[in-house]
């Protein structure tokens, strides 16, 4: 059946109408609702965070940061979604499997690098009396 | 096409395609050109990842204090943001077959690109002339490296603009056309995603800290 499909695909639509309707690989090329509806919740995702950091509204740094990390994450996905069309069935999930693919080996470089660079440098400080060392 | 052929039972017999079906040229172009989006993508969490480890060594030098100027950031935000939603209507055009329209949206695209590089880098040569260069402290290396290899993504991605735009006057919206359309289009909505990551952790957390 797949291959029906992507044998038809090939020859009925080279012609210039029918093109738009004529994707059977599972690909959203969004609408002008989307687009508008992504670029919305952008604005909004963004001016936000500006302006904690800018007016310094929350007294607690950590609480800022918290805030504007959790924004960014939000913003990702609202991009993912609504200007790259990720789903789950584009192009046979392969996108979504590269993607947390991806996401696994990001997040493992990131916090790896992170941790260990961390701890390296609280580890490494010098130390001015050195007859207290073991 | 099994009408005329039954097995002994009399049931109508199953036949599996054994050649590989048809490949229509550039199918798997766009999955394709995700996957380099994707290792593209490693390489800015490297970058992030060695931001995040020397982003606090200033070796006695300015720090993100200094140097950052928000309300700019917040432009240069803006004219990404603008100019991934003028692609976005870019494609629609596109999808309609309107050639006049779908150029339009991409020049004004072209040109809100312009401005965050010009914009980025007023800001670069700023800092250099303050003496404020990737020189100074491995906080400003990590800084023009992240920083820099985007905006060199960007000016590429300019490039590329301009090329399809001559590609599109010159043999239309044929499918080809449309077909590397669709991976600027991801090309240049990925780069507004990694800028979320720079003005989050670069310029935001680094003003807070």
């Amino acid at each position: 059946m797949s291959a029906d499909a992507h044998a038809n695909h090939g020859h009925a639509t080279h012609g210039h109408d029918d093109h738009a309707h004529g994707h059977d690989d599972g690909r959203d090329h969004g609408s002008y609702k989307s687009y508008l509806t992504g670029f919305i919740l952008s604005v909004i995702l963004t001016v936000i965070p500006f302006w904690l950091v800018m007016t310094g509204a929350i007294e607690n740094k950590n609480w800022t940061i918290a805030i504007i990390v959790a924004f960014a994450v939000v913003q990702i996905v609202v991009h993912m979604i609504y200007f790259l069309h990720m789903n789950t069935t584009s192009d046979g999930g392969w996108t979504m499997m590269a993607f947390i693919f991806t996401l696994i080996v990001v997040v493992i470089a990131l916090a790896g690098s992170l941790w260990v660079m961390y701890h390296l440098n609280v580890n490494m400080m010098p130390v001015h009396d050195m007859r207290n060392m073991p | 096409m099994s009408a005329s052929t039954q097995t002994m039972n009399g049931e109508a017999p199953v036949f599996y395609v054994a050649d590989e079906h048809d490949h229509p040229p550039g199918q798997s172009t766009l999955l394709g050109f995700w996957l380099y989006l994707m290792s593209d993508c490693l390489i800015f969490a490297m970058l992030f990842a060695t931001f995040g480890v020397l982003g606090t060594s200033y070796a006695a030098g300015p720090g993100p204090k200094d140097l950052f100027d928000l309300k700019l950031v917040a432009l240069n935000t803006a004219m990404l943001l603008f100019s991934s939603i003028t692609y976005g209507f870019a494609m629609l055009a596109m999808m309609k077959g309107k050639v006049g329209s779908t150029q339009m949206w991409l020049a004004i695209t072209g040109l809100f690109g312009l401005a965050f590089l010009g914009i980025e880098l007023y800001e670069f040569h700023h800092m250099i002339h303050e003496g404020a260069g990737w020189w100074r402290s491995a906080f400003l290396s990590s800084f023009f490296a992240l920083v820099g290899t985007h905006g060199l993504h960007v000016t590429f991605g300019i490039i590329w603009l301009v090329v399809l735009m001559v590609q599109v006057a010159k043999f239309g919206l044929i499918e080809a056309n449309q077909r590397r359309l669709m991976c600027l289009s991801m090309f240049w909505h990925f780069l507004d995603v990694v800028w979320i990551g720079v003005f989050t952790f670069v310029y935001l957390m680094g003003v807070v800290r």
